[in-house]
């Protein structure tokens, strides 16, 4: 019976757990397989917890029979259903190496809130994912474990920095896992494999567990075959959390389309995201896509995000600086690596000299020089006025039209090694991504078609806050009518 | 604006961080051309835009301060690097220490 179970969505599998089709052990262990099978190549998963997963599919099957015998229909929303968690989410037990090697030997005693909500709606957590080094990067080659392989090409990047997660789901070795975006590594993995991902709106997940990058970023998102997945783990896993401040204590409910029709939606397209660069395979995907949705109903007009290419100046300034501050703490006294020194300010120097990759290093000199005394005003100052602007551009076009439909990336996925000498070029893959988060806004990436190459082609869509049930509904409404989500890469 | 190894080294002090000279090298190079990308900032006029303090939508409120259960310490000297007596150790930090 085993055979085929890793080709079902989360809710298709949930329901045949419900059903008694299969067991939650028959489950985990067809993954479980595919992982022993086709982890040593792609490199998606860093850690694989094969025993406790069992453990807990077998307390879980057993929660099934329980509720069988005595008739009872309450269960867990989740019971049974493995998941994949990136390596900075905090699983307690379980390595968060965070990519980096200053963690290598890191096991958390305590759980993220994100991750404890859904432990307790049942998941079966399969293992933790690979990342770009502390979630900065946008192909996940600033790993200090080896860069994850694209399952639809195996000599590109997955992108990132969610890109273990991403990788894990396309290719069939989770039915979903969890990610985190702070300039887009949500999204734009998401787009290079073929996913529905959804970056939630700031203040709808708690961070709580998660290591912190960029805290006016941070945001916990999902990575899905399709939008009715990430909606499951959503409903479960947002909400306020006391233990981060930034959640809001109620959720607004906003309206969304119910169903198939998309009648009376307004999309908004922005010019600014249809500029040189853009790939025109990525374009015509795009704009289909948007036929598509009008074709359902809705209305596509027209809009613009003026500050726009302000976004990527910004954020190289504020996502340092956020950085730099958070990443103080690695300095060899109560975690991590540390190299045994003589004199403190030296061992804190040689701990993180030696434990930080370059990409870490560089993002932490740049914030370290924004927020350094004479500076201060005219970078980080000026950013956080900047931010103001790109953030006022939002709420103007969010007056006017229901969601935004964009591209997601400029290009399919590229060649591991590419951007390899220059960072600035590699910035420039999250440059439809990364106004979002500085905006606090929540963002959908679903798959949109493919190019000459059979890679995948990503629609973004983004909408005001809280409206990430909204996007969820366009995008359900959307796969109804399409079936790229359906997709897979052969392996 | 072209970065010094001076300016290096001290922004390395800064943020407690030893690079090698070839890192030192490297970094002065490409710290450069990103310092000199986000300078197409300062052609904003933003004299009368207020700083963005926060992008949280609603007020946030300060939760009750409620005593609660600690962590246990014992997990979390699990993973010093050097601990000794219930504490985190560390090189002494000042002078005639032992």
């Amino acid at each position: 019976m085993s055979a085929g179970l890793h080709e079902l969505s989360a809710k298709q599998a949930l329901a045949g757990l419900r059903a008694g089709k299969f067991s939650s052990v028959e489950l985990t262990r067809a993954y479980l397989e595919r992982i022993e099978q086709h982890n040593p190549r792609l490199n998606a998963y860093l850690h694989v917890a094969a025993e406790s997963a069992l453990q807990a599919a077998a307390a879980a099957d057993k929660q099934y029979a329980k509720a069988k015998r005595s008739k009872s229909a309450k269960l867990p929303a989740l019971l049974g259903l493995p998941i994949a968690v990136k390596d900075v989410l905090a699983v307690a037990g379980m390595p968060a190496t965070c990519g980096s090697r200053i963690l290598e030997n890191f096991v958390p005693s305590y759980t993220a809130t994100s991750v404890q909500r859904l432990l307790d709606a049942g998941v079966v957590i399969l293992g933790k994912t690979n990342t770009d080094e502390f979630a900065m990067g946008s192909s996940t080659e600033n790993s200090a474990y080896g860069v994850t392989h694209n399952p639809w090409d195996e000599t590109r990047v997955p992108g990132g920095s969610s890109g273990g997660s991403a990788a894990a789901v396309a290719a069939r070795l989770a039915p979903v896992a969890l990610g985190t975006d702070t300039g887009g590594s949500v999204r734009q993995p998401a787009a290079f494999c073929g996913l529905s991902g959804l970056k939630t709106t700031y203040g709808r997940v708690s961070r709580y567990g998660l290591v912190a990058f960029g805290s006016s970023l941070d945001t916990v998102g999902v990575l899905a075959r399709d939008a009715a997945d990430a909606g499951l783990i959503l409903k479960v896993m947002g909400g306020y959390d006391p233990r981060d401040a930034t959640t809001v204590e109620k959720t607004p409910k906003l309206e969304k389309p119910s169903g198939k029709s998309l009648k009376g939606l307004r999309i908004g397209v922005p010019k600014e995201y249809f500029i040189d660069g853009l790939s025109a395979e990525v374009e015509n995907g795009v704009r289909e896509a948007i036929r598509q949705l009008e074709a359902l109903g809705a209305k596509a007009v027209p809009v613009s995000l003026p500050h726009t290419e302000y976004a990527l100046p910004v954020y190289y300034i504020i996502a340092p600086a956020e950085a730099s501050a958070n990443l103080a703490r690695f300095d060899g006294v109560r975690y991590g690596l540390r190299v045994a020194q003589d004199d403190l300010i030296e061992m804190f120097k040689r701990s993180r000299g030696a434990g930080f990759g370059p990409e870490v290093k560089r993002r932490i000199m740049i914030g370290s020089y924004a927020l350094s005394a004479g500076y201060y005003d005219a970078y980080y100052g000026q950013a956080q006025k900047v931010r103001a602007l790109i953030r006022r551009d939002f709420d103007n076009v969010f007056k006017k039209v229901d969601i935004i439909a964009a591209p997601s990336t400029p290009s399919t996925a590229f060649r591991i090694g590419a951007h390899g000498n220059d960072p600035l070029e590699m910035y420039l893959e999250d440059v439809f991504t990364l106004p979002a988060n500085l905006a606090g806004v929540p963002g959908l990436c679903v798959c949109a078609g493919f190019d000459g190459q059979s890679l995948p082609i990503g629609l973004q869509m983004l909408g005001p806050h809280f409206a990430d049930e909204r996007l969820l509904a366009v995008a359900a409404a959307y796969q109804k009518v399409t079936d790229w989500h359906k997709q897979a890469p052969a392996l | 604006m072209r970065l010094t190894k001076e300016d290096v080294e001290h922004i390395a002090l800064l943020a407690r961080l030893h690079l090698s000279e070839e890192e030192k090298e490297r970094f002065g190079e490409q710290l450069s051309n990103i310092l000199e990308h986000v300078g197409k900032l300062q052609e904003l006029d933003t004299k009368d835009v207020p700083a963005m303090a926060s992008i949280v939508v609603e007020r946030s409120r300060l939760r009750p301060d409620e005593p609660a259960a600690a962590m246990p310490r014992a997990d979390l000297l699990a993973n010093a690097p050097d601990a000794s007596d219930e504490q985190f150790k560390v090189p002494p930090v000042l002078d005639g220490g032992p």
